[in-house]
């Protein structure tokens, strides 16, 4: 069914990828006893262990969606949402690899060269080959449109200068998609921008630290100097960057890891509710809205996946689910704080109810802040009505 | 959603819009018995009944596309009550089930008492919808050994109820009354008052989601014409951030709905009682954003929108309110080996619960 204002088509898991499920949850369930990884919450950005990327990939479960003569599995996006299901619902330590496969990979396969997709995807598929995303600029966080990183043309390719920052993993990862001015802004904001694959070890990249509230290392400035691309490395078409960081959007926005970060922490509140002698009623109807949203949420996730897979736009439907699903994760973190009744005791052991709590909450801020806030996907919601 | 949902959901609405907007304003209890006739003329109202049963031999999924249309176009008709909850009823007893209008109820404190050539009943039918106007009503009698009697609707003998859209909700006193053998049939354990239940929440949510997308796109109308210091409200970020906020919440609410309707011939249990808690939530949310948006005209007898209002405040406390299924929902979590498991159990093993 469809709303005719939001058109969202339908789609549930189909049964015959109950084994792929089952075989991924047997190769986690043996990961965790053997303390190759501890579960925690929002693992997708800041779990960064590249082994188990490597491990996943052997596995096939890294590129699924990429052709085979890409080195993928050439398998269906929904194929994919399962494995990526079961990955965050136990927090597995997958940032290395998150956002390649994620959103790297298909730019690639829909904008990139041949020579580009011979090069990246198959190192992306085995798990080897790391990105971050170079799109917001001290002065350019939502507004995307008013970024001011210059490419300048050069004999052979483009001279890139400019500042990056909130660029998750940069430090480790190898490369980055960069947006820039590649032409004087005329009048059409739209117009001029360009997109650029930037080694982030090339001569003139300077990755500084930004540490999060925490302290923790995943947010960097990136700086670039006249750092020299070759064409080879322009992605698309010079000019056409909006068009594309756009569409990229759609990948970023709508996938499971806007309603499961807090996941880990959910699970274990369930627990603790059910531990507890008195199973307090008042905290089961809790957990029953929760898991009402949740499952809700995840059939939006899914529906946006299908419509993803058959090339429908789905750049709205993405940002309603980031919307939703990342004030849930926010709100799993209060109320677990309520229901348990627990102090967040930052010297708790990894992997407990405890140590899950603290995570949810100090990184809560994040949630409605990376991708686009919430407030900018409200608007794109609200534009989209004014069209209908 | 496929090309042939979306034909019948098509059709559907053409055939609601046949109940006019003069028509819903005047509109003070009763039926739109109009409409019913050209629903039953493209047999949606047996949508999900077997052919062998006298159904048109659908899946459910047909139906709720037809329910859902009828929430959004807020015809007064008992279409939940005959094709997801007597049809069913009627073809668990394999009886043929009538064109109708039939309407349904499983009470959960009927006396039963054999005596010769049949039953004797005792005990109280409370708030059916559409009691008085139904031709028949199909009454589950949960027990160990559930049964499903068939009763001529005495028109004269309900005492009239209504919710707060005005929507007949008639309750019946049953006095040793007598009901002949034929005419109850012993069903399957798996015609239970639990299985009534979440079919009867299944419709609800299907209901409201069509009404909530009903008052969003009043809404926008609305805010797109109405100028305020020079320009249309909508151009408000506030008023703008409402309009999304409510669109977010009626496409939550149906895709979760419609994906409990999907599952096969039976709804997800799991998948409904969140549909029911979701559209439940939601209603309150949806229709305070609409008046707030409509300002004071939406709030006089003369807008429509308080036909669409109501509704969602009454749907949402049949069938058991956002709080009930919650309850369920989180009682089902405690009891299942872990979340996750719950939340990804395939679709046959929720089957009713």
């Amino acid at each position: 069914m469809s709303s005719r204002v939001l058109p969202i088509d339908v789609v549930r898991v189909p049964p015959g990828l109950e084994p792929l499920r089952a075989e991924v949850r047997t190769f986690l369930d043996s990961e965790i006893r053997r303390g190759a990884f501890t579960p925690q919450c929002d693992s997708w950005l800041t779990g960064w262990d590249e082994p188990f990327s490597r491990r996943l990939a052997e596995h096939g479960w890294i590129g699924m969606t990429i052709p085979r003569r890409y080195g993928g599995q050439g398998r269906t996006v929904l194929d994919r949402q399962v494995v990526l299901e079961e990955l965050l619902a136990v927090g597995a330590p997958v940032a290395a690899h998150w956002i390649a496969d994620r959103q790297t990979a298909p730019s690639l396969l829909r904008y990139g060269s041949e020579q580009q997709r011979a090069e990246f995807l198959p190192e992306i598929a085995a798990g080897r080959c790391y990105f971050a995303i170079g799109m917001s600029e001290p002065d350019s966080g939502s507004d995307l449109a008013s970024v001011r990183t210059r490419a300048v043309r050069v004999a052979g390719g483009w001279r890139l200068t400019g500042t990056k920052v909130w660029t998750s993993g940069a430090h480790r990862a190898q490369w980055f998609f960069v947006l820039a001015r590649s032409a004087p802004d005329t009048g059409d904001r739209h117009a001029g921008l360009s997109q650029f694959i930037v080694n982030l070890r090339a001569e003139g990249v300077t990755v500084r630290p930004i540490r999060l509230l925490t302290g923790e290392h995943e947010f960097n400035e990136v700086q670039l100097d006249g750092v020299f691309v070759p064409d080879r490395y322009v992605l698309g078409e010079i000019g056409s960057g909006w068009g594309q960081v756009t569409s990229e959007l759609g990948y970023e926005r709508s996938g499971p890891e806007r309603l499961l970060t807090t996941f880990p922490l959910l699970a274990a509140l369930v627990s603790e509710v059910r531990r507890r002698a008195d199973r307090d009623p008042a905290a089961v109807a809790e957990i029953g809205a929760l898991t009402s949203r949740l499952l809700t949420l995840r059939q939006l996730s899914l529906s946006v996946a299908g419509m993803l897979a058959a090339g429908k736009p789905a750049d709205v439907a993405a940002a309603l689910v980031k919307d939703l699903g990342t004030r849930f994760e926010q709100e799993v973190a209060e109320r677990a704080r309520m229901l348990a009744d627990e102090m967040p005791d930052p010297d708790a052991a990894p992997g407990t109810f405890t140590s899950h709590l603290v995570r949810g909450l100090l990184h809560s801020p994040g949630y409605t802040l990376r991708g686009g806030t919430n407030e900018v996907l409200r608007g794109v919601v609200a534009k989209a009505l004014e069209r209908a | 959603m496929n090309e042939e949902l979306h034909a019948i959901a098509a059709t559907a609405a053409q055939i609601c819009s046949e109940w006019t907007p003069e028509a819903a304003a005047r509109y003070s209890g009763g039926w739109a018995d109009e409409v019913w006739d050209s629903l039953t003329k493209a047999e949606f109202t047996v949508l999900p009944v077997p052919e062998s049963s006298g159904g048109a031999g659908a899946g459910l999924a047909e139906a709720a596309v037809v329910v859902h249309e009828i929430g959004r176009a807020a015809v007064p008709v008992p279409l939940t009550e005959t094709a997801l909850l007597a049809g069913w009823l009627l073809t668990a007893a394999s009886r043929t089930v009538p064109t109708g209008p039939l309407t349904a109820s499983a009470p959960t404190d009927m006396a039963v008492d054999r005596c010769a050539g049949g039953y004797r009943l005792t005990g109280k039918l409370s708030r059916v919808p559409y009691g008085h106007l139904a031709e028949r009503v199909a009454v589950l009698l949960d027990r160990a050994e559930p049964l499903v009697a068939i009763l001529d609707s005495p028109r004269e003998a309900w005492e009239r109820g209504r919710n707060l859209a005005g929507e007949p909700r008639d309750t019946l006193l049953l006095q040793d009354t007598f009901v002949p053998g034929e005419d109850v049939t012993e069903v399957d354990a798996t015609i239970s008052g639990r299985a009534f239940r979440v079919r009867g929440a299944l419709g609800r949510a299907l209901l409201l989601s069509g009404a909530m997308e009903a008052a969003l796109d009043s809404t926008i109308t609305y805010a797109g014409q109405r100028e305020q210091f020079g320009r249309p409200i909508s151009r408000f970020q506030a008023v703008s951030h409402h309009l999304a906020a409510m669109a977010e919440e009626a496409a939550a609410s149906t895709t979760v709905a419609m994906s409990a309707a999907t599952a096969g011939q039976q709804p997800d249990w799991i998948l409904t009682a969140a549909a029911k808690a979701q559209a439940g939530r939601a209603a309150g949310v949806v229709a305070r954003l609409a008046h707030q948006v409509h300002g004071a005209l939406g709030f006089t007898d003369e807008h429509p929108l308080r036909l669409i209002t109501t509704r969602l405040w009454s749907w949402r406390d049949e069938f058991g309110n956002e709080r009930f299924w919650e309850r369920q929902l989180g009682a089902a979590a405690c009891a299942a080996p872990d979340l996750w498991t719950l939340v990804t159990d395939p679709a046959e093993v929720r089957a009713n619960g």
